[in-house]
């Protein structure tokens, strides 16, 4: 259960790569300074995409939380 | 068939579009006339060859079945 | 009394399931397919025109030589669909029933959502925009040349990496390669979306002396200063930019209320209906569908929505679904090219380059106007599996 209040929540279980990273930078791209963007993924390759993607991109990755069967990604954004 | 095959191709194995692109590779080299034989297993290869012959100019003289192999017979325009 | 089947869109798509279904259920059907510009274009081949290889007719057909005789075509936009009423309103005030309707309306692209992108970069997304882009060219005489996409999802992902490497290949021939940058600016943290084909790519773009910048989501660009600004943080200057620009659902979608947020229709994945509709079909680029947007997509699927409203018509029940079934080949340069194929079992396993996938190319090119809309292809491209044998 994630600690953060949460600003918006995506649901991107089942998508493929690159669909749960380009939904976050899509909520990141609408979403104001602060917001608090929560992904749910299933998909292996987001485990690294989306701490990388946060980290380079100045935001910050809150929690990473596995699940069963998909992993629950918090980011706030930053800038 | 009275006029001899100049060249046969094993294309078994092979699929879309591999069987037909190959084909097109070797009929450039046999001269106008001439008969290519095409032996492929690719269920999809009989609409292939019809499609690319039809929009090549190429005639397609036999397509024959026998124990899952395609076998065509097409003559270079 | 036939059943009417309105399909909005006249590309490779709606042409297919109105050619497929004419010739299915003949006089039970009454097809009728409704397009804004009666124009139907081979979009793959823009990149070619761009890059002055290629122009006019081998681009650009009427739609109505595409069409069995029985199909009618209507050359109007479509403005708003009422599911309820089963009808469609056109865009001079008239309007058609329909029992079951065929949204393949495409993608429109909206380079209006980043600013500075239609003054400050050239696109090969459109007919239009290859042209210019073409004419960009020709003036070019060396200097920063970036390739970036400007929003995800886009047509044919492989595309800005196979125009990349044609371009290097462009400037090598035009002799002005030393004299010029050529760099790929992708959103993600590789070439681009699929991994497999990205490593089999990378390699290859390093070997030509193609830079890859990776996590670089374009959010504005500066025409004066001849800089891109990333989202995240980061700027690159360039002397020319090309660009894909963000895509959206079309306006009839839109006005509707039928698409999501971006205008994409929420699609069933195998059976290809529009959710809450069950007389209503959508494929190829108008999908939610988290799949390739591309050509082969919508042949592929086409049968499938063919043969489905078939079965209803004739009360029995649909059986076809759609597999994810998706073909797209990826030029590499130097007259090579490898290839992407893939369902929603099988992800792909592209090749290493070689010349035959070139050739198979070329050959789809060519072949296409004569046999891709009328339906003259196999429905399905069954995804090989690896025997060992070469395929060289």
């Amino acid at each position: 259960m994630t600690t953060a209040n949460v600003t918006r929540s995506i649901d991107a279980r089942g998508m493929p790569c690159p669909g749960p990273l380009m939904s976050l930078i899509g909520a990141i791209r609408e979403g104001q300074v602060g917001d608090v963007i929560e992904v749910l993924s299933s998909d292996e390759g987001s485990r690294t995409d989306i701490p990388a993607w946060t980290e380079k991109a100045g935001h910050e990755l809150v929690e990473v939380l596995e699940d069963a069967g998909f992993t629950r990604f918090v980011v706030r954004k930053a800038r | 068939m009275s006029q001899a095959v100049a060249r046969t191709l094993d294309l078994k194995g092979l699929s879309c579009p591999l069987p037909i692109v190959k084909t097109a590779q070797a009929i450039k080299e046999l001269a106008s006339g001439e008969l290519i034989e095409a032996l492929a297993t690719d269920p999809g290869s009989v609409a292939d060859f019809t499609a690319w012959c039809t929009s090549t100019g190429n005639e397609l003289l036999e397509h024959t079945e026998e124990d899952g192999v395609f076998r065509f017979v097409i003559r270079k325009k | 009394m036939p059943a009417k089947v309105v399909i909005l869109g006249g590309g490779v798509g709606g042409t297919l399931v109105a050619n497929l279904l004419s010739k299915e259920l003949r006089r039970d059907v009454s097809v009728t397919v409704v397009d804004p510009t009666g124009m139907h274009a081979y979009q793959p081949g823009y990149q070619y025109l761009a890059l002055g290889q290629a122009n006019g007719r081998w681009l650009v057909r009427d739609e109505r030589t595409l069409l069995r005789s029985d199909v009618d075509l209507v050359v109007e936009p479509a403005i708003r669909v009422h599911p309820d009423a089963g009808t469609v309103q056109l865009a001079r005030g008239g309007s058609l029933d329909w029992d079951y309707l065929v949204i393949a309306t495409g993608a429109r692209l909206a380079p209006e959502l980043v600013p500075g992108l239609s003054e400050g970069s050239y696109d090969f997304y459109s007919l239009e925009g290859a042209q210019r882009l073409r004419e960009a060219l020709r003036r070019f005489k060396g200097g920063r040349l970036l390739v970036g996409v400007a929003g995800i999802p886009y047509k044919c992902p492989p595309a800005p990496v196979e125009f990349v490497f044609l371009l290097e290949e462009y400037l090598r021939r035009r002799g002005i390669r030393n004299r010029s940058e050529v760099r790929l600016l992708s959103p993600l943290n590789r070439a681009f979306t699929i991994e497999s084909a990205s490593k089999v790519v990378q390699p290859l773009m390093a070997q030509r002396g193609i830079e890859l910048t990776t996590f670089f989501n374009v959010e504005s660009v500066d025409p004066s200063s001849g800089v891109v600004s990333s989202l995240e943080g980061e700027k690159a200057e360039f002397d020319l930019l090309v660009l894909v620009p963000p895509h959206r659902g079309q306006d009839v979608v839109v006005e509707s209320g039928l698409g999501d947020a971006s205008g994409w229709l929420p699609t069933d994945r195998r059976t290809l209906q529009v959710q809450d509709h069950e007389r209503i079909f959508a494929m190829g680029d108008a999908t939610n569908l988290p799949i390739s947007k591309s050509g082969s997509t919508a042949h592929f699927e086409a049968p499938v929505v063919a043969s489905r409203i078939a079965a209803l018509v004739r009360g029995s029940t649909p059986r076809s679904n759609y597999g994810g079934n998706v073909m797209c080949f990826l030029e590499t340069g130097n007259r090579q090219g490898t290839v992407l194929r893939f369902d929603y079992e099988h992800p792909p396993a592209p090749p290493q380059p070689s010349a035959i996938w070139h050739a198979a190319k070329w050959m789809f090119n060519r072949m296409y106007w004569g046999v891709v809309p009328q339906g003259r292809l196999p429905e399905r491209m069954p995804i090989p599996v690896p025997t060992g044998r070469s395929t060289e």
